[in-house]
């Protein structure tokens, strides 16, 4: 078992390092563009320098991003052992079966069921599940929940979202601040050079990457969404030994549409999609979770 | 002379090759001894919740005196085992007896009410199945860490390097593999 979970982690691993690797190269190569098309010649190095600023910033801003605000945004509050103690030795016994350390953990006052993990790495992680959710559950239905929410802490999904999100914002950023600056300076040295349209041609092409580079990417970010979280059930069955547990926990949750607030941000690290009439998820190319039925069928599958 | 410089270069490249191998199985070792040592901290969580534990049932359980001296004893032959047998062996067996004993409490309405017990029977239950999950976490890394050393070419330093595989914990005792029996 440990084998093809592995393989299926470094696939996914490999899968994420090359996206943001294609995200920097975006930022650098839209900031060449961008500059050089306002610029010229001289144009193209301060583009590249600058795209390879913002794309540094956008990395260190979303690997080492705070838990804090994203739980203040959804209201959670968090808690120690003696505020819940069951849920609490659910999540410290799945930390001591993953090897990791136990995660900070809130809770949310709320009738809506659901639960999502925060942090980019294991040490600066967190959890939260909604009232509403707890009182819902079984313990085996609790822990393969919690179980899913830690898997997306350990497979890192967490740092790769934080990375493209940030890394698109970054991208968009470049292009606004640079179209600007264009947009002031008129132009005006781009008179009776031969330059003249290859500069044009350059600040053409850079525009248009930079309105199809944050679409293209949040369509791949989109379908590797939905990947993560069929291997994140998974990495909760190697974490329980129990696929009935999450299974049973999926089925209680594909019926609720209770509306709760959410940050988009998060979206893709809840359990189930957060925004209403989406809870079942699909396998839409915009959708950030796959199909629940699909996911249980899944985890029958690996009932021995 | 080119012949010189490749037989360099490929030896460099090996040396190098050689040092990553050698750390990566570093680590994984380290975190075997690692998952060992949290099974060890999980075993002495049960020790120090057990004098609790029958301490707040006494009162109630006035009948199940022998069951009581049977999980004091098992724990203190526990806590001074020696040898990694024996120490696995007195920790199966007390995990039996804390079976037993939360199964005949079972029978009591009153102490199901309490809700000192009921945290209690929370904490006990969370513990083994702490315990079980550190002996899962150290199976896993064995596993990883066996196979690191098998694997070609890894293994070829392995031996030189004199890494050698671990044991992975199996259930010793054909006791645990029983369900307690119940007497009354």
């Amino acid at each position: 078992m440990p084998k093809t979970f592995r393989e299926l982690a470094a696939a996914n691993r490999r899968n994420s390092s090359l996206l943001i690797a294609v995200m920097v190269l975006f930022c650098i190569v839209i900031g060449a563009l961008l500059g050089g098309g306002l610029a010229g010649e001289e144009g193209v190095a301060a583009g590249l320098a600058g795209g390879a600023v913002v794309a540094m910033i956008s990395c260190l801003i979303g690997w080492y991003g705070g838990v804090s605000t994203l739980m203040s945004f959804h209201g959670a509050k968090e808690i120690v052992k003696a505020d819940a103690p069951q849920l609490f030795n659910v999540v410290e016994e799945l930390a001591i079966a993953g090897g990791l350390p136990t995660p900070r953990i809130f809770i949310i006052e709320t009738d809506a069921l659901n639960a999502f993990a925060t942090g980019a790495s294991p040490d600066k992680a967190a959890v939260a599940i909604t009232t509403g959710l707890l009182a819902k559950l079984d313990r085996d239905e609790l822990q393969g929940v919690m179980a899913h929410e830690l898997s997306h802490v350990r497979n890192l999904d967490i740092r790769f979202s934080m990375l493209m999100a940030t890394l698109a914002g970054g991208i968009v950023l470049l292009s606004e601040i640079v179209l600007r600056a264009g947009l002031i300076s008129g132009g005006r040295r781009r008179s009776g050079r031969d330059n003249g349209n290859a500069q044009i041609v350059m600040l053409l092409i850079g525009i248009v990457l930079s309105i199809l580079a944050p679409l293209i990417t949040s369509l791949i970010e989109l379908a590797m969404s939905r990947q993560r979280e069929y291997l994140a059930d998974a990495s909760a069955v190697e974490l329980t030994r129990n696929p009935r547990g999450l299974a049973s926990a999926l089925h209680k949750l594909s019926g609720d549409q209770t509306p709760m607030e959410f940050s988009k941000a998060a979206e893709s690290m809840f359990i189930v999609n957060p925004k209403v009439g989406l809870r079942g998820g699909s396998d839409d190319l915009f959708s950030t979770h796959p199909p629940i039925e699909e996911r249980i069928r899944r985890l029958a599958a690996m009932q021995r | 002379m080119p012949v010189g410089i490749i037989l360099i270069a490929a030896a460099v490249v090996i040396v190098f090759f050689a040092i990553a191998i050698y750390n990566k199985l570093v680590r994984s070792r380290k975190e075997v001894d690692n998952a060992w040592s949290q099974i060890d901290v999980q075993l002495k969580r049960r020790y120090d919740l057990i004098p609790n534990l029958v301490e707040s049932v006494k009162g109630y359980a006035a009948h199940e005196s022998g069951v009581f001296e049977r999980v004091t004893k098992a724990r203190s032959e526990a806590m001074t085992a020696r040898g990694s047998d024996a120490r696995i062996a007195a920790e199966n067996q007390l995990g039996g007896a804390l079976r037993g004993l939360m199964v005949q409490l079972e029978a009591y309405p009153e102490l199901k009410a309490n809700t000192n017990f009921l945290q209690l029977q929370e904490e006990l239950s969370s513990t083994e199945n702490k315990i079980s999950f550190a002996r899962q976490y150290y199976n896993d890394t064995v596993t990883n860490y066996n196979t690191a050393i098998a694997l070609f070419p890894a293994n070829i330093f392995a031996g030189i390097f004199h890494f050698s595989s671990v044991e992975l914990w199996r259930i010793e005792d054909s006791a645990e593999r029983n369900a307690p029996k119940v007497s009354f």
